[in-house]
């Protein structure tokens, strides 16, 4: 109680308790390596144009791998679907091992570790902290189950792939790629969105690509779980900072400290700021299997 | 009895609770989803010197199709093709290229229709001199060189179909009453709306340019039967019919 009181007055850092506690680097490991992921994603896309060296041609939406391996977003592959338009195999491959990857890394990892409009969303959220901006989200949750099912319903009626007008998440490689930067209207619009209207409004609410992810990583093998949960002082640290914060608390209170939610996107970030070391990435398989032992 | 009473009631409380927010979100999902297709609909009309790739599926196909990927962007040798911008008049993130500036430099393998996963550039075409980019039109009679008598000739030596996508056709000179005048002269069936004529065209406005198929040619009327001119001109003086 009296921790959790301190963290919520205004002058203390956030976190604190965590650098105090394990230095600065291991307060900020995983928010580290997820922006050096992000960052390496893009880099491996941009080169090719940049420099001419190809490891990666063309962009999210679809690609290919050192000229042979076809790789898509399943979303933007399933809208083509929907319109009545059979592709090219390649595309349809490229979606399938997309799908089986974030299916056995868990679905949202995509969000926290790949999407480049998580780096948008991540900021506004650090700048309503900085801003004492009130914690308010009224929108449900759910919001964007019905979106992803407009997205895949749109272009049953529309016979166009309506969606891929306003997508944000390949705005970004397409305006760094391709020198598309009029596209990034959208992207502002988002960082807007999520700073004053409602917290985490698009990546924790609206963004159809994250809602994808989340169902196709429902089985996933890799997780977070509260494997020290004895040890949690409630000083709301992970609250503060976590996207998906709902997830938490069946892990934290319940009996199974498996965070089995796929709305998490794995990011780690509930690891860097606990003090008391309550998070950690575990792999449920091999778990299950030590178990049976 | 009471507890299951309190049960039913609380159950039904929620579930008057989750179908009325399930209705509120499929609704304002169903109007963002409305409003969506409404600006991809309103953007889809094509700036007609904007013109697609090789292969290219028919607009609306090729909008159902097309994943925006960039990958025949990057297959072209030739910087010729873009992706395009929003404000910029064509889909946002669909390739297209602009003739006058670099124009279609017809490569023999077609790498950008190769690169296409998406099939919105056909892949069974395999023979660059068939595709259909759009078709050249002369468009302004009054400003080209030729049609002043002079020989510029510059969008018909550059064609690679010279002689068979655009001729000079010879025509007395009205003006000089002298001279001879050369019309570049376009076929719209062999012409693949490569642009390389509107390309190198030497005024300053070209005077030739590619349009899209669809801007470019007129159609007949599908109920129109008399295809053949002379054949059913004949056919109707046969039977008598009056002109
Ligand atoms: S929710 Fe959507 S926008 Fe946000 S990080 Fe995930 S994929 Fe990107
Ligand atoms: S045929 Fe060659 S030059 Fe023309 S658009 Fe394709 S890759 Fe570019
Ligand atoms: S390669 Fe095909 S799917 Fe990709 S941008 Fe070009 S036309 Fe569209
Ligand atoms: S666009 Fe011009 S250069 Fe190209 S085939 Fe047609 S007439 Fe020839
Ligand atoms: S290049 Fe231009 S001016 Fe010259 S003949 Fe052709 S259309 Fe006319």
């Amino acid at each position: 109680m009296n921790s959790k009181s301190m963290s919520n007055t205004a002058n203390a850092r956030f976190a604190q308790a965590a650098i105090d506690e394990l230095g600065w680097w291991r307060a900020h490991k995983f928010l580290f390596l997820r922006r050096a992921s992000q960052l390496c994603v893009l880099l491996a896309f941009a080169i090719g144009p940049w420099f001419g060296l190809w490891l990666l041609k063309g962009n999210l939406s679809s690609s290919e791998l050192l000229a042979t391996i076809p790789l898509s977003d399943p979303l933007a592959t399933l809208q083509v679907l929907m319109t009545g338009h059979w592709p090219e195999l390649s595309l349809l491959l490229g979606a399938a091992i997309i799908a089986l990857f974030y299916l056995v890394t868990g679905g949202r990892v995509f969000c926290s570790w790949v999407c480049p409009v998580n780096l948008v969303t991540d900021t506004a959220s650090w700048l309503r902290r900085k801003l004492h901006l009130p914690r308010t989200s009224e929108m449900p949750r759910n919001l964007r189950y019905y979106l992803l099912a407009v997205v895949l319903l749109m272009p049953l009626f529309s016979g166009i792939a309506a969606w891929e007008w306003v997508n944000p998440v390949p705005v970004v490689y397409r305006a760094l790629l391709f020198g598309a930067g009029s596209s990034l209207w959208i992207l502002a619009a988002i960082f807007l969105l999520d700073l004053f209207i409602s917290e985490r409004a698009w990546c924790g609410h609206l963004c159809p690509t994250g809602a994808m992810f989340a169902l196709l990583g429902k089985a996933s093998p890799v997780k977070i779980s509260a494997v020290n949960a004895k040890d949690c002082d409630n000083c709301m640290d992970c609250f503060e900072i976590c996207p998906e914060r709902q997830v938490l608390k069946p892990a934290l209170k319940g009996k199974n400290p498996m965070i089995t939610d796929s709305d998490c996107t794995q990011c780690g970030r509930c690891i860097d700021v606990c003090a008391q070391r309550v998070f950690q990435y575990q792999n449920r398989i091999a778990l299950k299997a030590e178990n049976n032992q | 009895m009471n507890q299951v009473n309190r049960n039913t009631k609380a159950k039904g409380v929620n579930r008057r609770q989750f179908l009325a927010t399930s209705a509120k979100a499929g609704c304002a999902m169903g109007l963002l989803g409305l409003g969506v297709t409404g600006v991809a609909k309103q953007s889809s009309h094509l700036d007609p010197l904007a013109i697609r790739p090789p292969g290219a599926l028919t607009e609306d196909d090729f909008l159902s199709a097309c994943v925006r990927c960039g990958l025949c962007v990057e297959a072209c040798p030739y910087d010729t093709l873009k992706l395009a911008r929003w404000f910029e008049g064509v889909p946002t993130g669909t390739p297209y290229f602009t003739a006058r500036t670099v124009p279609c430099e017809m490569c023999e393998d077609i790498p950008c229709v190769k690169a296409c996963p998406s099939g919105s550039l056909d892949h069974s075409l395999t023979e660059i001199n068939e595709s259909k980019m759009g078709i050249a039109v002369l468009i302004d009679e009054k400003n080209c060189l030729n049609f002043k008598g002079l020989r510029c000739d510059v969008c018909y030596r550059v064609c690679p179909l010279i002689d068979e996508a655009i001729t000079l056709e010879r025509q007395h000179n009205q003006r000089s009453d002298h001279h001879a005048m050369f019309l570049p002269t376009v076929n719209s069936d062999s012409c693949t709306g490569c642009g390389k004529c509107e390309h190198v065209c030497v005024l300053e406005e070209s005077a030739i340019r590619v349009l899209p198929t669809h801007i470019a040619l007129g159609k007949t009327a599908s109920h129109d039967t008399y295809m053949n001119t002379e054949e059913t001109t004949l056919e109707m003086l046969n039977k008598g019919l009056t002109l």
